[in-house]
């Protein structure tokens, strides 16, 4: 199969590899799919207290180049975000910008869910902090 | 582009030997004549280049010359084989055994005959690839007509023992067909000594042309007849007409001679240089599986799972490498390796194997320059990997609790 020349530039230059401390209040983790499947996602984002912008994003992956570019682009399109733009990413946003074949639009919905799952594990840390931490957000 | 293109997929397919290539040239213009043609000198040639190749074929797998029924290939070979003994013998039983691992070529027509009434006996594996021979015997019973299993495995190299079933298909009577594919010209085989009664070659997976294969036909103790599949002049002993692909036939004849002078030296070499990329690639990279037995296997054959790495990304990163993975990315049904899942190899595994099948014009600097490819990338993906991450963590990956949204 040919690549488009984006997948490959993120898939030999993937940014924003690694992982955020998975304790941190202000940050949250993602983890979707399934080694059986092929294809496993972890995509961490830690937002700033004061703003609620995203200030830093990161990501593991397991799965072909596609899957790789697309969580890759996911990190570089979160940072800078709030968490209600980043709510907006659509996987479709993603198959248009790496030009996806139809076979590979799955690496996109799943990108799509590691950034909803890395949310909604933010705000649930969020909603169980005490008041006083919440006080000096 | 190709020519920077390191080929280490020679169980798809081969490259032409330039020997093969020398034999055919003159069978496309000077020598065009039809080998039927029986009353002119351009058929004369022809009909003798086709009988001198039946020669060559014959004398690699101790056959007789008219034993061998030229075909378009495998998978005509085995839609022959195995149409053929299940119309012809029809009357006798109803019943074929063949293994979870074979080609598709075989397990599709199984499927087929399936359709129009025939039982089909899938006999599953042991994990080391081989078929338990003991559920074989009790697998044949009084209508079985025909055993099928391949000499050699295309994906993992495993050879059977295919002198024991032949022992056994002939002690009870059941005709036995072997896709030989892999084999022939690999290593050493007998038609006499393994009590093959039917066997299935192609000339492209030796050095020789696409388009151009055989059947090995049994004559003798038993004479083995088969209903043709296609009807015409009646070429072929009545089982393949259609007019003889000289130009094919003189090759795959020329690449059966070269493999037949050629092989004790050869299958050393290639023996010698996959257990240098074996060991290269296990002195670097932890976690890496070895699929089906290395006991018995073909001697250009390796396949191996990079754990935490998915094969079309590592395929991906090598791209200056030709290999093929099992990958379910990498297949036409977006499934994992079915030959690797018979092995009870799961498919998290199955996901990250990679084959490596060496061949004749490949050389020790490219067993190197593969190795340390392939080691760079595995790396280079492992750290991107989540699942080797946890995996270092101590996480046993067995017991979460993974959220698959996608496949």
């Amino acid at each position: 199969m040919a690549y488009s020349d984006k997948v490959l530039d993120h898939y030999n230059n993937p940014r924003n590899v690694g992982s955020l401390d998975r304790n941190d209040p202000n940050v949250g983790t993602g983890m979707v799919g399934a080694p059986e499947c092929g294809d496993v996602m972890k995509l961490q984002l830690r937002v700033d207290e004061a703003s609620g912008v995203i200030e830093d994003a990161k990501f593991k992956t397991f799965g072909c180049g596609s899957a790789i570019a697309s969580s890759s682009l996911a990190t570089e399109w979160l940072k800078g975000k709030t968490v209600d733009e980043a709510l907006a990413i659509k996987n479709t946003d993603i198959v248009n910008e790496l030009s996806l074949p139809p076979v590979k639009i799955h690496c996109s919905v799943l990108a799509e869910d590691a950034i909803k799952a890395a949310i909604h594990d933010y705000k649930k840390k969020q909603g169980v902090r005490s008041p006083a931490e919440a006080a000096l957000a | 582009m190709n020519n920077h293109v390191v080929y280490f997929d020679n169980h798809a397919t081969t490259p032409m030997d330039p020997r093969v290539l020398d034999a055919m040239l003159p069978y496309f213009s000077g020598k065009f004549g039809n080998a039927a043609s029986r009353n002119h000198a351009y058929g004369w040639d022809a009909e003798k280049a086709v009988e001198d190749s039946r020669k060559k074929i014959a004398s690699l797998i101790g056959a007789n010359p008219k034993e061998i029924i030229f075909t378009s290939g495998a998978t005509e070979s085995n839609n022959l084989a195995i149409k053929g003994v299940a119309e012809m013998y029809a009357e006798r039983g109803n019943h074929i055994i063949t293994a979870a691992t074979e080609h598709k070529a075989v397990l599709d027509t199984c499927k087929k005959l399936e359709k129009h009434g025939f039982r089909i006996t899938y006999m599953p594996v042991l994990a080391n690839g081989l078929v338990d021979l003991d559920l074989l015997r009790s697998s044949i019973t009084d209508k079985t007509i025909l055993i099928t299993i391949m000499y050699a495995n295309n994906e993992i190299g495993v050879i059977q023992p295919i002198a024991e079933i032949g022992k056994i298909a002939k002690e009870r009577g059941v005709l036995f067909h072997t896709d030989g594919v892999q084999a022939v010209g690999k290593i050493p085989v007998n038609v006499m000594a393994d009590n093959i009664d039917i066997m299935s070659i192609t000339g492209h997976k030796i050095y020789g042309p696409k388009g151009a294969g055989a059947l090995f036909v049994r004559r003798k103790g038993p004479r083995v007849q088969l209903t043709a599949q296609m009807d015409g002049g009646g070429h072929e002993r009545g089982m393949r007409s259609g007019t003889l692909n000289v130009p094919g036939i003189v090759g795959l004849g020329e690449a059966c001679a070269i493999c037949q002078k050629e092989m004790a030296e050869e299958s050393k070499r290639m023996a010698h240089m996959r257990d240098k990329l074996r060991a290269k690639l296990e002195s670097e990279l932890d976690e890496t599986f070895i699929n089906g037995t290395m006991e018995s296997r073909l001697p250009n054959n390796l396949n191996m799972s990079f754990a935490y790495v998915e094969g079309e990304s590592l395929l991906m990163g090598i791209n200056d490498i030709a290999v093929s993975s099992g990958s379910a990315c990498t297949s036409a049904t977006l499934e994992p390796s079915y030959v690797l899942k018979a092995l009870g190899v799961g498919d998290d595994l199955a996901h990250t194997s990679i084959r490596f099948g060496l061949g004749r014009f490949n050389t020790e600097e490219e067993v190197d320059y593969v190795a340390d490819r392939v080691i760079q990338v595995v790396k280079k993906l492992r750290d991107l990997s989540p699942l080797y991450e946890m995996a270092k963590e101590g996480i046993d990956l067995s017991t979460v609790q993974w959220a698959a949204e996608a496949h």
